[in-house]
């Protein structure tokens, strides 16, 4: 028995059977493997070939679809397995900081991690000084992760992931696009904690095939399938190769590496000595930061030029200020002898750009794209096929033509972007990290063509990249760091400048020596020391355990949010000021009293009497009159242009009718287009009648009596005076508390979804209810703070009173806060884009509350689906508390049914998101 | 060069046309916003008295007190309920009842002799929309009940003196001031603004955040092809789901019929979408991510929504607020449509509007293609 719990606790992971699929496409087909505990393991291969879905499923963050994925000795589809293990794994998503906040602070991050595995706030502070200390990122605590480099951000995903110390760390991908010395410093504080901790288990995805020599088992991968498994000698061995990346290509299956064959440069030859591109004293400031700080450099028509550097030192910004995106602060750029000019339509024809990141349009098919390129470069019609075709074929885009170019692997999509690129014959190629994250048969594919382009048809091509293999084969490069130009030579006279062997020891060396300049960049850490310093505080570390529900977790959220949210200030300024603005607009704005009206009359008779009729109509505060009518078209005419809304016809004869007795007939005509208007005119106009009538009675008879039967005496009850104001403001709280917190509410989560942090959710213990509620948080306090406002205004500024209990208000606000902010949280549940959420949540909000809420429309008139919208909508219950605490003088004992009605929405709202929310990835 | 230009335009807008297909949410949101949103609010919303909420509290209990809550009849009137009058004040005080007449002890009596009796009308006056004309309605109603029992009775004596002088109201263009034709026209109208505005800022946003719109830039293209595709390109589909919504929602299944010409209508629609695409652009380039889109988006198109006088009156509004909502296309544009569709105005009547809004257009458009490449610029 003993020996079988040992067997099993010897195995970390374990896969049997897998496969997975993404539609039609299949990432992984039926692979098997078995990870023992405490080894690292790295997953190599190109970019598509099932790493990171292999990764996602191991860590939980992706939903098992077919075959068995074991974890820590039990089966990653059991829930209860999961929730109880997901404290004990770390996962770091592929991407720079994918699952980082951006806005937030190292240390913050730090401590949002913290919390979510349950730390007290002394436990967190000793792990997180230990951690910055062992990373080298003690100096910038303070600093936004937005705002670190590329490699700087990896370390701080690094000791996120570590914060808790988890059995197993998965990290996919984690030096893509990082510099040499980042690189290396951080390959060094992997081996530091795998020296101190030797239990844990490490996965890592790389598509560096030198660094996957470090590891002590790799599992080379190819089209889902795994390709062999060993450690690198015995790879090594079995493929008679002297380097990984040989050893992968021999692996592949033979119709993969039949192209390949090894990248021969021939030389340049020289054409003319005019420039193709000049730089000098090019400067770009954002604010107070320079991001490219006077670099100069020339490069000759033909030449392949390459851009070395780690993320964020400014190569983009170089390229883009060359392209004219950008425009230099400072320093000029020439092309082809010309200054380079955004406006400049000509130029752009001769010049072809590949950006950092796939900027081709993904909802596009290969061909779609292609062609939407060849026209708007205005590719003669009948040249459009063949080059179409050349270009496929030379970048063996064939058989992708009608796949949407989004699901296509990352190195075919590079294929795309170069073939794009170049369709329109440019003489200049300006391409920013075109091979990141490309496979190394891919990759020399590219190179080819690019050495193809260069040497036969003499385009001068200017390239950034990671890659020293890279550097190597261009002509002349330049060192990049922080904005500056290290050096700019061959790459051999560079590497053999500094005395070196290898053009990445050469730059490590110049990198090593600007830091030391500038003494702001990352000192060398020094991580066994910080690491395996015996800590007596240890012992009091409660190891991370799986509770139903955290108040911590919830608050980590929380809190994250609110920085979030603080730190951006033109949300907050349209959260507060929005509501300032858009309050006295309606409240004003939104009106029933029906006043002003234009109207004319067409007097046939022009009498005394027929005067004294329409002086009725003129003195009355509702009515404006016009340039009197002149005949039955005049008044047709006018009607129909709306400059008039009511007109009143006098007959000929009117006074002689009168005083006969024979009850002439008087005509009112009313605009009907608007029913509200029409209604609202006809009373008037009746009121203006009968008060004439009994006028007129008053003078024939002398008598007082109305001539009517009984009297009806009016109370407007709530609102004496029947002023809009007074049920409009309060009416408009009710209204501008739906949409603000609601549209907030509803882009915060989705924004999480397309920004890569929901990952977070999928892979550490926070549940479902305490990361909804968590978000939902502040969204709560911010509403309130406009309800607050908003009745401010209310009071003071519309001097609306309030007459009832403000007590009930209140509790209506809350309760009504956490229904729409709910209501937000349901819909960013299941939709997937921001975008989605947005139009969403504003069809879902804006036509019941204006209509069916009861602002403009009794609620107690609606029938049918209306009146089961109104009663299904919470503006309706808290525009009744709303109206009723302001206007009508209720409290409580009146109100009660309305707040029982709004308490149910939340949980309600709650159930329903948590049970749309996924907890993993499909 | 200008034969380049509309292809490129005509090009671009293709694209648009691929990727909004794509993209089965905006579709269904689309579909549901020119369909069933605008049935719902045009037979479930009224602009006018329809359904209101009464009760009587009938003290008299005679003949002509039963008779008079006979006459309120749908579809003015709900079916009146009978209650106590010590409950008038919870029941109003809980909205369930707008209006509450009040019939006095021996009220038919008292009418019979003669004697001026007094009802009660007690009015919810924060229901605004319903209260002045209900006013109006219930006062009609029991005066015509009265005089009519009166007449049978022929005991009265002010009734055999005719009145000086009637009056006659005719209702022009609308003659039942039916609450439908005004509601779904204007429904549409919302629609089209709404989704307008989302399309075309969405999609340049969208453009921005995948480094798409870098691409265009380095092109031989300038902002105004870019800007035009995307005009072009949304306008149309809006368009289209505007005419068969009109076609198929509006003429068939809510039977309203259209006074003046439907392809006038749609010029105007034309030029009032060149707009309102107009400014979602300018919108999209004033910000820097889709939540902010989005919230400015909210605090454009309320006051568009509500204060163009598709919802109220406009000319009730305090008079800056009017003069500023002569600047929003919107309120012009619900002024020309009212016009075309209900009273059949030709464009003699409308074309000053239609070159008040094409001129608004232009404004909005070329700002933001100043804008454009700054916003570019500011991105990174």
């Amino acid at each position: 028995m003993v020996e079988n719990t040992d067997h099993v606790d010897q195995i970390a992971v374990r896969l049997e059977g897998v496969s997975h699929r993404y539609g039609k496409v299949a990432a992984l087909d039926g692979i098997s493997l078995e990870i023992p505990v405490g080894q690292t393991v790295g997953f190599i291969g190109p970019d598509g070939v099932g790493k990171s879905s292999a990764l996602a499923l191991i860590s939980g963050a992706r939903k098992v679809q077919d075959g068995t994925v074991e974890t820590l000795g039990g089966s990653m589809t059991d829930a209860r397995h999961r929730n109880a293990i997901l404290p004990r794994i770390a996962y770091m998503p592929q991407g720079l900081g994918k699952n980082l906040y951006m806005d937030l602070t190292v240390r913050e991050n730090l401590e949002f991690f913290g919390r979510l595995f349950g730390q007290g706030k002394r436990e967190r502070d000793e792990r997180i000084a230990r951690l910055v200390e062992a990373t080298g990122l003690d100096p910038f605590t303070e600093r936004p992760a937005g705002k670190l480099s590329g490699g700087m951000k990896q370390k701080l995903g690094l000791c996120c992931a570590l914060i808790h110390d988890p059995d197993i760390l998965i990290l996919d991908e984690p030096t893509t696009g990082v510099d040499p010395l980042s690189r290396q410093q951080f390959w060094q504080l992997i081996d530091a904690i795998r020296q101190t901790q030797s239990k844990m288990t490490v996965l890592v995805a790389t598509a560096y095939m030198d660094e996957a020599a470090r590891f002590d088992r790799l599992i080379a991968m190819n089209d889902g399938k795994v390709l062999a498994s060993g450690t690198a000698d015995e790879i090594l061995e079995r493929t008679g190769s002297d380097t990984l990346e040989a050893a992968f290509i021999a692996l592949l299956p033979e119709e993969q590496r039949r192209d390949h064959h090894e990248l021969n440069i021939p030389e340049r030859t020289i054409h003319g000595d005019t420039p193709a591109i000049v730089a000098e004293h090019l400067t770009k400031k954002f604010g107070d930061f320079t991001a490219v700080d006077d670099v100069s450099f020339r490069i000759e028509k033909g030449e392949i030029f390459g851009f070395l550097g780690s993320n964020g030192c400014g190569k983009t910004t170089t390229m883009k200020m060359l392209t004219g995106l950008l425009n230099a602060s400072e320093g000029m750029a020439e092309l082809f002898g010309k200054p380079v000019d955004g406006q400049d339509i000509a130029l752009r024809n001769r010049v072809g750009y590949m950006s950092q990141a796939f900027s081709l349009y993904s909802e596009l098919t290969v061909m779609q794209n292609l062609e939407l390129h060849a026209h708007l470069f205005h590719i003669a019609k009948d040249k459009i096929k063949p080059r179409i075709k050349e270009l496929s074929e030379r970048f063996g885009l064939g058989p992708y033509h009608d796949d949407l170019s989004e699901r296509l692997p990352l190195g075919v999509r590079q294929r795309l972007s170069l073939a794009v690129a170049i369709i329109h014959n440019p003489e200049i190629l300006i391409l920013d990290e075109p091979t990141s994250g490309v496979d190394p048969v891919a990759r020399d594919g590219f190179w080819e063509l690019l050495v193809e382009l260069s040497r036969d048809q003499g385009v001068t091509i200017f390239i950034s990249t990671h890659f020293m293999n890279e550097a190597e084969r261009c002509d002349r490069i330049s060192l990049m760091h922080a904005g500056k130009v290290l050096i700019s030579d061959t790459p051999d006279a560079i590497t053999k400048g500094r005395g070196c062997e290898t053009l990445e020891e050469a730059f490590i060396s110049h990198l090593e020596e600007a830091d030391g300049e500038d003494g702001q960049s990352t000192p060398a850490p020094a991580p066994e020391d910080a690491l395996s310093a015996s800590n007596g505080d240890q012992a009091n570390w409660k190891p991370a355990h799986a509770s139903l529900f955290s108040f911590r977790r919830l608050w980590a959220y929380s809190l994250r949010e609110t920085m979030e949210l603080v730190r951006d200030p033109i949300r907050l300024m349209f959260a507060l000021i929005g509501t300032a603005i858009l309050m006295p607009v309606f409240g004003w704005g939104i009106t029933f009293d029906v006043e002003n009206l234009t109207y004319a009359v067409l007097d046939r008779d022009q009498s005394a009497e027929s005067r004294t009729y329409t002086e009725n109509l003129s003195g009355s505060r509702y009515f404006e009159a016009q340039e009197p009518l002149t005949s039955i078209d005049d008044l047709e005419a006018r009607l129909l242009a709306g400059e008039i809304t009511l007109a009143i016809e006098i007959p000929p004869g009117f006074g002689r009718d009168v005083g006969r007795g024979s009850s002439p007939e008087i005509g009112a005509f009313i605009d009907g287009s608007m029913p509200f208007r029409a209604e609202t005119i006809h009373g008037y106009v009746e009121g203006i009648h009968q008060l004439y009538l009994s006028e007129n009675l008053k003078r024939d008879v002398g008598s007082s009596d109305t001539g009517q039967p009984l009297r009806i005496e009016t109370r407007f009850r709530y609102n004496q005076d029947f002023k809009s104001i007074y049920a409009m403001v309060p009416s408009v709280i009710a209204l501008l508390l739906v949409f603000i917190p609601a549209v907030l509410m509803a882009v915060g989560v989705v924004r999480e979804k397309e920004l890569g942090s929901i990952t977070n959710l999928y892979v550490t213990p926070v549940s479902k209810l305490e990361f909804l509620w968590g978000k939902q948080l502040p969204y709560v306090a911010l509403g309130l703070i406009n309800f607050f406002l908003m009745s401010a205004m209310a009071l003071f500024w519309f001097e609306v009173p309030l007459r009832g209990n403000g007590l009930t208000l209140l509790t209506g606000a809350i309760l009504f806060v956490t229904a729409t902010t709910g209501l937000g949280l349901l819909i960013s549940s299941f939709t997937s884009t921001q975008i989605a959420a947005l139009f969403g949540t504003a069809i879902a909000t804006m036509v019941p509350s204006v209509m069916f809420s009861g602002m403009m429309q009794p609620v107690s008139s609606l029938e049918g689906v209306s009146a089961l919208m109104s009663k299904a909508i919470p503006t309706s219950h808290f525009m009744s508390i709303s109206v009723g605490t302001f206007t009508k003088a209720l409290g409580f004992a009146e109100l009660y049914p309305e707040l029982i009605s709004l308490l149910i929405f939340f949980p309600a709202l709650t159930l329903l998101s948590m049970l749309l929310l996924k907890k993993q990835e499909a | 060069m200008l034969g380049r230009r509309i292809s490129n335009i005509y090009r671009l807008g293709i694209k648009e046309l691929f990727s909004l297909r794509r993209d089965m949410v905006l579709i269904a949101l689309i579909v549901w916003a020119f369909s069933f949103a605008i049935y719902n609010s045009a037979t479930g919303f009224s602009h006018d008295l329809r359904r209101g909420s009464i009760a009587i509290a009938d003290q008299d209990g005679s003949a002509l007190s039963l008779r008079i809550s006979d006459a309120f009849l749908e579809p003015y009137f709900q079916q009146p309920a009978r209650i106590n009058e010590r409950d008038i004040d919870a029941a109003m005080n809980s909205g369930a009842f707008t209006f509450v007449l009040v019939i006095p002890p021996r009220f038919e009596a008292d009418v019979v002799s003669g004697r001026d009796p007094e009802m009660q009308l007690n009015i919810d006056a924060t229901a605004m929309m319903q209260a002045g004309i209900g006013q109006g309605y219930v006062s009609n109603i029991i005066a015509q009940e009265v005089s009519t029992w009166l007449g049978g009775k022929s005991a009265w004596a002010g009734q055999n003196r005719s009145e000086a002088a009637s009056i006659v109201t005719r209702y022009a263009y609308n003659q039942n001031v039916k609450s439908e034709w005004f509601t779904s026209t204007m429904e549409i109208i919302n629609a089209i603004t709404m989704l307008s505005i989302i399309l075309s800022g969405a999609a340049l946003i969208r453009e921005r955040e995948h480094g798409t719109i870098e691409h265009l830039l380095v092109m031989p293209l300038n902002p105004y092809e870019i800007m035009l595709a995307k005009v072009w390109a949304n306008g149309l589909v809006i368009l289209i789901a505007c005419m068969l919504s009109m076609i198929f929602v509006v003429q068939l299944v809510l039977g309203v019929p259209i006074a003046g010409s439907k392809l006038l209508f749609m010029g105007g629609v034309v030029i009032y979408l060149f707009f309102a695409t107009a400014l979602g652009i300018f919108l999209a380039t004033m910000t820097r991510s889709m939540p902010q889109f989005g919230l400015l988006f909210i605090l454009v198109v309320l006051p568009l929504r509500l204060l163009s006088g598709g919802s109220t009156p406009l000319e009730s509004m305090p008079e800056e607020l009017q003069n500023i909502m002569q600047f929003s296309p919107a309120t012009h544009f619900v002024k020309y449509a009212q016009a075309i569709l209900f009273r059949g105005a030709g464009i003699e009547v409308v074309w000053p509007e239609f070159l008040l809004v094409f001129a608004i257009g232009v404004g909005f458009f070329a700002f933001s293609a100043m804008r454009f490449r700054k916003s570019i610029a500011q991105m990174r």
